[in-house]
């Protein structure tokens, strides 16, 4: 493909297993005293976010940091940005400075995109508005993948995975759904029809509006985060009720068969869409995927980075 | 940074490559799929067979038994010759020899020069590789940067009372001061000559062959998907 991963969409399947079986070796660097590798040693990587995170840049800045790259963190706050320097001069400003590779946050789709086209280096999209996060879905896969499958290779073929919550602002859901249906589970959204997006009926996945339905044939159930801050409309009565019709509590994960996983992508609203008693189970994998994220990202870092440039 | 010895064609295969060059287990042999090189067998299956027992033997020999050794074979051949020297070396001794295998590639002085390529296992016993005798076994040794990338390795995985290095093939032309403590056969080659190891765990047969083609192209793995 290219040089650079902008979106999960873009991944043909091999492509998507190389980065996932690749992670799986990296994961085991955790588990040694020495937590690094000298891969990227001399390599800058910038991390450049427009959109505050706490667990993605932490988790690129990890990452990185185990491969023996130079880490330089930009955040807008306090920066030029501030100032009214635009994304092209920043961008500039940070090739100037050597970058071998930018990871991008922004509240607008297609900055990575754009980015790309202006810098030598590579681009690793690490969220843009409600387009993708194409690092949180192969994290989640991996997770998927180190829970459901006996070992740990090939896709997720057969797998039923649903998708609960905010679709329509959620690039998670996005990712997720594309990179799940590449690697060959089934996918189903369940979703107030006001948080689907239009086009909904386009896409990869079957949707519902009855999680009670669904969740006795889910392998894997995905929590989505009630996105407060997109939210400038009221899309539900009230939070109360999205709790009782689409939040998933105790009595709602009992229906779940008995080897199926809860998973969020963080930050959680606890007692909005999962139940601090299910967030705390030992279905849930909220923690391990932040385990994993470092390991994904490392993979994908060194697969862009590792090799030659041409 | 990646200086080479001299004497080289900018492009063609380097040494260090040439050791762990080959494809994942694919159908059929490799040399079918490149016409273009003659090969011819140097090594028979009996003959390997004969060179691990001696090997086996020799380790057992110099380390006194073998109390505390750890035979790390390098994938992908090494993996499965270290595998069937513990496996000689304990029915010998009567007792389980522990191996394992150490993947070099996030070591190597030659990543920038090609497409990022996939990783190989490394799988360490449980009791870890602290205080024992670790043998480093490899299919063919060449320019020995791929042993000086396995040492740096093994120094992030712990500290090893010593390091010993078992090669199926020692075929010349070394561009760093690294030498086998075991060999099974010394193969003099020139460097515009190919050896490839066949091993039946991964090719389906035994063998060892020289090629005497043109340079050879490099057999690219499953490798460079994002670069």
């Amino acid at each position: 493909m290219n040089r650079h991963l902008i979106a999960a969409a873009d991944l043909s399947r091999d492509e998507a297993l190389l980065i996932l079986d690749t992670a799986e070796e990296l994961a085991r660097v955790s588990d040694r005293p020495i937590k690094k590798l000298p891969t990227l040693r001399g390599r800058t990587v910038v991390n450049l976010f427009f959109e505050d995170s706490t667990r993605t840049r932490i988790s690129f800045e990890a990452a990185a940091k185990r491969l023996s790259a130079d880490v330089i963190n930009f955040s807008a706050k306090g920066s030029s940005v501030a100032k009214g320097e635009s994304l092209k001069d920043t961008a500039l400003t940070l090739e100037a400075m050597g970058a071998d590779a930018v990871v991008i946050r922004h509240m607008a789709a297609g900055a990575p995109h754009r980015l790309a086209g202006w810098i030598q280096g590579h681009v690793v999209n690490a969220g843009d508005g409600m387009h993708e996060h194409p690092t949180q879905a192969l994290l989640d896969a991996f997770t998927i993948r180190r829970r459901l499958r006996g070992t740990p290779s090939g896709g997720l073929d057969g797998l039923r995975v649903t998708l609960v919550g905010d679709v329509l602002h959620s690039r998670v859901a996005r990712s997720n759904i594309a990179l799940l249906n590449t690697l060959g589970a089934e996918v189903t959204v369940v979703a107030p029809p006001t948080l689907l997006p239009l086009a909904v009926d386009g896409w990869p996945c079957e949707v519902s509006y009855d999680l009670d339905a669904v969740l006795p044939k889910t392998d894997v159930i995905m929590m989505l985060r009630v996105q407060q801050e997109r939210m400038n409309a009221a899309y539900f009565p009230s939070v109360r009720e999205y709790s009782r019709r689409y939040g998933l509590d105790v009595a709602r994960m009992a229906a779940l068969p008995e080897h199926a996983i809860v998973m969020h992508p963080g930050p959680m609203n606890r007692g909005v869409e999962i139940a601090a008693e299910v967030a705390d189970s030992s279905r849930s994998t909220i923690v391990e995927q932040v385990a994993n994220g470092v390991s994904v990202r490392m993979a994908v870092l060194y697969l862009l980075l590792g090799g030659t440039d041409e | 940074m990646h200086a080479r010895s001299g004497g080289q064609t900018p492009g063609a295969a380097s040494p260090g490559d040439a050791d762990h060059s080959v494809s994942p287990p694919q159908a059929g042999p490799q040399y079918e799929t490149q016409p273009e090189t003659q090969y011819k067998r140097v090594f028979e299956p009996d003959e390997i067979r004969r060179a691990l027992t001696r090997i086996a033997h020799e380790i057992l020999e110099r380390t006194n038994g073998a109390g505390d050794i750890l035979l790390l074979g390098i994938p992908t051949r090494g993996a499965p010759l270290a595998q069937r020297l513990a496996t000689r070396a304990g029915e010998f001794e009567g007792r389980a020899i522990p191996w394992g295998s150490l993947d070099v590639t996030m070591y190597r002085d030659d990543l920038r020069l090609r497409p990022a390529r996939a990783l190989g296992k490394t799988e360490l016993p449980p009791e870890g590789i602290d205080g024992r005798t670790v043998v480093i076994v490899d299919d063919v040794l060449y320019s020995g940067r791929t042993v000086r990338a396995a040492l740096d390795a093994l120094t992030d995985l712990g500290r090893p009372r010593a390091v010993q290095l078992a090669v199926l093939v020692d075929r010349g032309h070394r561009e760093l001061p690294i030498r086998a403590d075991y060999v099974g056969k010394n193969l003099p080659t020139s460097q515009r000559e190919q050896v490839r190891v066949l091993l039946s765990e991964i090719d389906g047969e035994d063998a060892v062959l020289l090629g005497q083609g043109p340079e050879s192209p490099e057999s690219p793995g499953r490798t460079g998907a994002l670069a």
